[in-house]
């Protein structure tokens, strides 16, 4: 289906194996966000300034990136910092809290870069799609490897 | 009908929001137009809507408006999103 390989093509341009990191492991919430900024920047997608203005966002705004239990969308607004737009994506072996009420503690830190307000909404949509199913995303969680996870991906939103 | 979904930056987390509350709008068969907002914009857009979505940490932000503010927990449950628009809707 057309519709479906185009999903999965907007999620495999945005995500990088360079962005991927499973297994990692982070003291805290501003550990596990540097992770997801510094796989931004291994990627291409942002440069170190955006990292800072993820963790600022949060120390001004509260926890409201964890937007689903064990999860984080960490990511600020578009900024000079941004390159393109993109994702990294960060598994931590032990979850942090972030302070969120409802959804602590965090597992997955999933990092979003877009340049402006619209062009990243195919990947955005994507991403719906696979996290919000619990069986997709607890094989995500468990991906052994990038190159797994990339492949889990595609198959999982095809 | 207008719903705003609420979030920090307008990119990421409303912009979910946005998308699948539509979908839980299509299978309830209710016609409206979403948008998603930042918090800064929030209370511009929500003066001629009828529900604004957010998270927990905005509803101080957002503060006292005519439309009925909801809170959603876990962004990717529909059935959550279902179940609260229903009683917002009744």
């Amino acid at each position: 289906m057309p519709e479906a390989a185009e999903t999965s093509n907007a999620l495999d341009a945005a995500l990088s194996e360079s962005s991927i990191s499973v297994a990692a492991s982070a003291p805290d919430w501003r550990g596990a966000v540097t992770l997801a900024g510094d796989a931004l920047v291994a990627g291409g997608v942002t440069t170190a300034a955006y990292t800072a203005e993820m963790i600022a966002a949060i120390d001004e705004l509260g926890p409201y990136v964890v937007i689903a239990p064990g999860l984080a969308l960490a990511h600020s607004r578009p900024s000079p910092a941004v390159l393109r737009a993109g994702l990294s994506w960060i598994s931590l072996t032990e979850p942090v809290p972030f302070g969120h009420p409802s959804n602590d503690p965090v597992s997955l830190v999933i990092g979003l870069a877009a340049p402006d307000h619209d062009g990243h909404l195919e990947v955005m949509s994507a991403l719906a799609g696979v996290l919000s199913d619990d069986a997709a995303l607890a094989r995500l969680k468990a991906a052994s490897s990038p190159a797994d996870l990339k492949t889990l991906l595609s198959q999982l939103s095809a | 009908m207008k719903i705003v979904a609420v979030c920090g930056m307008g990119i990421g987390t409303s912009v979910l929001l946005k998308m699948n509350t539509e979908k839980v709008l299509r299978s309830l068969g209710v016609d409206a137009d979403v948008e998603a907002a930042d918090i800064g914009v929030a209370r511009g857009m929500a003066r001629d809507a009828q529900i604004v979505l957010t998270s927990e940490e905005f509803v101080p932000e957002i503060g006292e408006i005519d439309a009925e503010v909801i809170v959603i927990n876990n962004f990717f449950d529909l059935d959550e999103i279902t179940e609260k628009l229903k009683i917002a809707l009744d």
